[in-house]
C-alpha cells in the first residue's frame, strides 16, 4: 500500500512502498535545508516523492518554544506518491518542543531521533512538558535514537576553529549524515553540493562536511546500528531526461514566463510581499529572464492596478497574492473585467479569515474567486493540482487571458506553493508559439466590437495610429465603448461578459476520470487535494471498490460535460479544504445530491482519513 | 477626420473627442480642459502616443473628452495604472488627471509613491477642496471650518497641502496654477510636459456648485495682482500691481516675509531670486498662508533625477536569460 510505512531491507523490497521522514526544529535550525537534501537524494534514485514544508508565520520565534517549530516532511518511494504522507516513519526532533509538536505525526513503531543535549530541565519546561518525555514512557512503542548531537557536532568541527554558536549551526548536517546512513546512502552527493555552494576551501564547507561525516559514521560506531533496520533506496528508472525537484511557486513562475514568451509579449509581475505568495516574485526577480520583469508595488491595490496598466499598454500584467491581498485587489479586478483586458491574478490561498494562518493551506477562497467582486463580474478560475501542474496552468492562464481578453484567477495554495515534486524539465521548444495579434490601424474602429467566436474585443495598444479611444469602468456602449447609461445596453453587456467567460469551456481539454466510467463513488476535488485523493482512490480501487476521481482544474466556467458524468455514479462526493464551497457550487450547478468531505485544519488531508470516509459512504 | 488625411498643424480643437462635456456649467474644469488642449497643440503632441489616465471624481472624466488614448480607472489609483503603462511603454506621454479627494485621500499612498519613484508623467491635481461628484462633502484639502453635508457644523480637521506632501515624497517637479488663469496655466503645463520625471501641477479649481469662491481671496481679479506671485526661474520674487512687493527670508524666523519696496527701496537686494532647484525655498513657497501672504504659482520646484520607467527599461533590457537555461539550473539529475 502506497501511503504507509513498510520496513525495507535489502532482502525485502516491496513493489509499492514509501518512507516518510519529518525533520523538526527551531525555525533557525536548518530543517528545511536538511529535508531538501534528503529529497534530492531520493530524487536522484528515481523515486517518486512529495514534500511538505511546514513552518510558522514568525520568522525566528523564541528558540525552544512550540510555536517556533519549523518542519519539513518528505515522502519518497515507488508506486503512486502523490501526497507527502499521513504519518512520519522517522521523526528528527532537534529539541523538546519539536518532539512535542510532531510526536503525534509519527507512526506506531516509527523511529525518533533526538538531540539529547536539548532535553535539559529548562528545555523540557520551555516546550510545555511537565516531565521529561524521554523517561516517562510516553515514547513507548517507538524506536529512539537519543544522541548528544550538539556535543558530537562541536567535537567534529572543533579543528576548524568555529565558536560554539557557528559550530552548532552544523547540527543539521550531522543529522543528515545519520539519516543518509539509515537509508544506506553515501555522503558524496551532499559533500559535492556543499563544496559547490560554499566553495571547496571555505571553513564553512569543511566544517559542514566534517559534521556530515561524523553523523554518518556515528551509527556505525555505536550500538545504534544493532537496533535500527537500515533501509535501502533502490534505483528506479522513470522517464529518461533531465529532472529537478520543483515547487509550485517555481513551476508557476516558469509557466507564466513561457506563456508570455510564446505569446511574444513582455510580462510584468506586479506584486506586494505577502506570505505565502512572495516566492513567485522572488523567483522571477532572480531568474532575470528576457522580457519578464517584476514591479514591487506600494500595496496590493497598486499591484493589481499596475498589472492592469501593463496589459493596457500591451504587456502581460500578472499580480500575485494571498487571501487578504486578493480582497484588496477586488475592485481593480472588477475594472479589468469591465474594460476587458488580459490580467492574471494568482491567489496562493492560506487559511482565513483575516490574517488567519498565513503559512497554512486552505481552499476557502473559491467563492471569492468566482463571485468576490461587486456587480456581475465573471472571470476564469483555474486551479493547479500539483507543483508540476502549475507549469501547465500558468501557460493555460496566459493563453486564455489573451485570447478572451479576460482576467484569469489561478487558485494555488500555501501547500502547492512550497511543496515540491520531481519534474521532467520540458523541452520548451516544443511548446507552440501563438503571438498576440494586436489591433492594427483600421477605419471605423469600434473598441467593443467582438470576435464572434470568442466574444473577445480587440487588444489595441496606445501608440497605434488612428485607433485612439477611451475605456473605463463606467458602463460602455456595446460597440463604441462610449459611456452608456442605457438599460438595455447594460443588460446586453452583462450577458456578453458572462457568455464570453462561458466560451472558455472550449479551451478545456476533456475531463480526466481516474477509475471506472461508472460505479459507486465519484470523488470530485480541486487543487492541492489531488495527492491524498488519488492515493485513497488508488487504494480503494485495488481493494475492489468502484471508485473514480476527477480533479477539476477549471473551476469557472464549469465544464458542461460534468452534468452527464455525475449521473454515472451512486455517490458524488466533493472533497476540499474549506467548509464546502465547491460542494455548494456543484449542488446548485451540477449535482444536487452530492455529499461533502471537508477539512479546515490548515493541513493537507490524510489518505487514511479519506479512505475511512469513502468506505463509510459506500456502506 | 479620416486616418489618412493628417493635417499639418493640429489645433486645440483637434484634441477634443466627439463626446459631449458633462461638467456643471461654469465649472473650472472647462478652463483646465482648454488649457490642456492648448498645451498639446502648442507642442503638436502626437495623439497616438498620448494617454490620459484618471481616477474617480469630476476631474477624472477628462479623458473621455480628449481624442487621445484614455483610461478612466478606479478611485485614487490612476498613478498605479500609469506606472504599469509607462514601464511597459516608456514612449507614451502619460497625463494623470486627479482631484484632491482622489489623490490626497483614497489615493494618498499612490500619490506618495509615484512621486518617490519619479515616473516620467504629468499629474494634474484639480484641487477644489471638496468632493464634487458625491455632492459636496469635505475633502482632506478642505479648510478647517468648511461647512458641508458631512460637516454641517464646520470641518474640525486640518487640511493637507498637495505641494508640501509632494516635496516630502521626493517630487522632482512641483507647480501650481489657477483654472481660469489660462495664460499662466498653459506655460506651466508645457513645463510639466517637458520635465523628465513626475510633474505635479496643483490647479486651484473652482467648484461652482459645492465650494464656490473658495479661492476668491487670491483669484478675484480685484486682488489677483496683490495676492499671487508668479514664479520665474532666475527672476526676483516680485509681485503686486507695480511689482513693488517682494519676498525675502526673515532671518529671525527662517520664513518668508513680504518686503514693501515702495517704503523700503534699498531692500531690493534682500529680495529672493527664484531658483527652482532650491528645495528649502520651495517648501517655504508652498507653505505660505493665503491670509497673510501671496499664493505662489508657476514652477515652484524642478530638478532632474532618474525616472522609474527609464531605470526599469534599462534593467529589463539587461536581462538576457533564456527560460530553458534557467529551468536547467540548480539541483538537477539526469536519468
Amino acid at each position: 500500500m502506497g501511503h504507509s510505512s513498510s520496513k525495507i531491507n535489502e532482502n525485502n523490497v516491496e513493489d509499492d512502498w514509501s518512507n516518510t521522514v519529518r525533520f523538526a526544529g527551531d525555525s533557525g535550525d536548518g530543517m528545511q535545508l536538511t529535508g531538501g537534501r534528503l529529497t534530492f537524494e531520493a530524487a536522484i534514485s528515481g523515486m517518486g516523492l512529495a514534500t511538505f514544508p511546514d513552518y510558522p508565520a514568525e520568522i525566528r520565534a523564541p528558540a525552544g518554544t512550540t510555536f517556533g517549530v519549523s518542519s519539513f516532511q518528505v515522502r519518497f518511494g515507488e508506486g503512486l506518491i502523490a501526497s507527502s504522507g499521513d504519518h512520519a516513519d522517522i521523526l528528527v526532533a532537534m529539541n523538546p518542543a519539536a518532539l512535542k509538536v510532531n510526536i503525534k505525526e509519527v507512526i506506531p513503531g516509527g523511529l525518533i531521533i533526538i538531540d539529547s543535549s536539548s532535553f535539559t530541565d529548562r528545555g523540557i519546561k520551555k516546550a510545555g512538558y511537565d516531565e521529561n518525555p524521554l523517561t516517562n514512557n510516553s515514547l513507548s512503542g517507538l524506536q529512539l535514537i537519543s544522541a548528544d548531537i550538539s556535543h558530537l557536532t562541536i567535537e567534529a568541527v572543533k579543528e576548524f576553529g568555529l565558536g560554539n554558536k557557528d559550530g552548532l549551526r552544523c547540527r543539521n548536517m550531522w543529522t543528515l549524515g545519520l539519516i543518509l546512513w539509515i537509508f544506506s546512502k553515501s555522503v558524496n552527493e551532499t559533500t559535492n553540493w556543499l563544496e559547490g555552494k560554499f566553495g571547496k576551501d571555505s571553513i564553512l564547507t569543511k566544517a559542514n562536511i566534517a559534521a556530515l561525516n561524523a553523523g554518518h559514521s556515528y551509527a556505525e560506531n555505536t550500538e545504534v546500528s544493532e537496533d535500527i533496520i537500515r533501509k535501502v533506496i533502490p534505483i528506479t528508472k522513470p522517464t529518461p531526461g533531465k529532472w529537478k525537484a520543483i515547487t509550485g511557486a517555481e513551476s508557476l513562475a516558469f509557466g507564466l514566463a513561457i506563456g508570455a514568451n510564446k505569446a511574444k509579449i513582455n510580462m510584468t509581475l506586479c506584486s506586494y510581499p505577502i506570505t505565502p505568495a512572495s516566492p513567485i516574485m522572488h523567483y522571477l526577480a532572480n531568474y532575470q529572464l528576457e522580457g519578464i520583469g517584476i514591479f514591487q508595488a506600494e500595496d496590493e491595490i497598486a499591484a493589481c492596478c499596475s498589472a492592469i496598466g501593463v496589459s493596457y499598454a500591451g504587456g502581460l500584467g500578472v499580480t500575485s497574492s494571498s487571501g487578504p491581498g486578493i480582497s484588496l485587489k477586488a475592485e481593480a479586478i472588477g475594472l479589468a473585467v469591465s474594460v476587458e483586458l488580459p490580467l492574471i491574478i494568482i491567489n496562493s490561498q492560506r487559511a482565513g479569515p483575516s490574517t488567519g494562518l498565513p503559512t497554512r493551506a486552505e481552499q476557502s477562497d473559491l467563492m471569492q474567486a468566482i463571485y468576490g467582486r461587486h456587480g456581475e463580474a465573471p472571470l476564469v478560475v483555474l486551479a493547479p493540482k500539483s507543483p508540476s501542474h502549475c507549469f501547465e496552468i500558468g501557460q493555460q492562464a496566459v493563453r486564455i487571458a489573451i485570447k478572451y481578453m479576460t482576467p484569469v484567477m489561478i487558485l494555488s495554495d500555501a501547500y502547492l506553493t512550497n511543496a515540491s515534486e520531481p519534474w521532467l524539465i520540458p523541452d520548451t521548444s516544443k511548446i507552440k508559439e501563438s503571438p498576440v495579434s494586436f489591433g492594427k490601424t483600421q477605419e471605423n474602429y469600434m473598441p467593443f466590437e467582438r470576435d464572434p467566436k470568442t466574444l473577445a474585443r480587440k487588444w489595441v495598444k496606445p501608440g497605434t495610429e488612428g485607433m485612439e479611444h477611451r475605456i473605463g469602468g463606467l458602463e460602455k456602449d456595446s460597440l463604441t465603448g462610449n459611456i452608456s447609461y442605457d438599460p438595455d445596453n447594460h443588460a446586453s453587456m452583462t450577458d456578453l461578459r458572462k457568455q464570453k467567460v462561458q466560451k472558455v469551456q472550449k479551451e478545456l481539454s476533456d475531463i480526466v476520470i481516474t477509475g471506472p466510467k461508472n460505479g459507486d463513488i465519484l470523488i470530485i476535488g480541486w487543487g492541492s487535494t489531488n495527492g491524498p485523493i488519488s492515493e485513497a482512490q488508488n487504494t480503494l480501487s485495488k481493494s475492489g471498490m468502484k471508485i473514480a476521481h476527477i480533479q477539476l482544474s477549471c473551476l469557472w466556467p464549469l465544464a458542461e460535460s460534468l452534468k452527464n458524468i455525475v449521473t454515472q455514479y451512486n455517490h458524488i462526493v466533493i472533497v476540499e479544504m474549506n467548509d464546502g464551497q465547491l460542494f455548494n457550487l456543484l449542488r446548485v450547478e451540477i449535482a444536487p445530491n452530492a455529499k461533502s468531505i471537508t477539512q479546515v485544519s490548515g493541513k493537507p488531508f490524510r489518505v487514511v482519513d479519506l479512505i475511512e470516509k469513502f468506505k463509510t459512504l459506500n456502506k | 477626420m479620416g486616418i489618412n488625411e493628417k493635417p499639418s498643424q493640429l489645433k486645440p480643437a483637434d484634441y477634443a473627442s466627439d463626446q459631449e462635456v458633462r461638467w456643471c456649467p461654469g465649472c473650472g474644469d472647462y478652463a483646465i480642459l482648454n488649457a490642456v488642449k492648448r498645451t498639446l497643440a502648442d507642442s503638436q503632441a502626437d495623439k497616438k502616443n498620448t494617454v490620459f489616465v484618471s481616477g474617480i471624481g469630476c476631474s477624472s472624466r477628462l479623458p473621455y473628452y480628449m481624442s487621445t488614448y484614455g483610461f478612466h480607472t478606479i478611485h485614487g489609483r490612476a498613478p498605479a495604472f500609469a506606472t504599469g503603462i509607462k514601464i511597459t511603454n516608456p514612449e507614451l506621454d502619460v497625463w494623470i488627471i486627479t482631484g484632491d479627494g482622489d489623490s490626497l485621500s483614497i489615493g494618498g499612498n499612490h500619490y506618495i509613491h509615484i512621486l518617490r519613484r519619479n515616473l516620467n508623467c504629468q499629474i494634474l491635481l484639480f484641487n477644489n477642496e471638496i468632493y464634487g461628484l458625491t455632492k459636496g462633502q469635505a475633502s482632506p484639502a478642505s479648510r478647517t471650518g468648511t461647512v458641508s453635508p458631512t460637516t454641517p457644523q464646520g470641518s474640525i480637521e486640518a487640511p493637507l497641502s498637495a505641494c508640501e506632501v509632494a516635496l516630502s515624497a521626493g517630487a522632482t517637479f512641483v507647480a501650481r496654477g489657477v483654472d481660469t488663469a489660462i495664460k499662466q496655466l498653459v506655460p506651466t503645463l508645457s513645463e510639466a510636459k517637458k520635465h523628465i520625471g513626475t510633474s505635479l501641477v496643483e490647479i486651484y479649481q473652482n467648484c461652482i456648485v459645492y465650494n464656490d469662491d473658495v479661492f476668491k481671496s487670491f483669484t478675484d481679479k480685484s486682488v489677483a495682482m496683490e495676492k499671487q506671485i508668479h514664479l520665474e526661474d532666475g527672476q526676483p520674487m516680485l509681485f503686486g500691481e507695480e511689482k513693488l512687493k517682494g519676498l525675502a527670508i526673515n532671518k529671525d524666523y527662517s520664513a518668508l516675509e513680504i518686503i514693501d519696496l515702495k517704503k523700503n527701496p534699498e531692500a531690493i537686494s534682500n529680495i529672493l531670486m527664484h531658483n527652482k532647484k532650491n528645495k528649502t525655498i520651495a517648501y517655504l513657497l508652498s507653505q505660505m498662508d493665503q491670509k497673510t501672504m501671496p499664493v505662489a504659482l508657476g514652477v515652484i520646484y524642478c530638478v532632474e533625477k532618474p525616472t522609474l520607467d527609464s531605470n526599469y527599461t534599462k534593467k529589463l533590457n539587461s536581462q538576457k536569460n533564456n527560460i530553458r537555461k534557467i529551468m536547467e539550473k540548480g539541483q538537477t539529475w539526469t536519468i
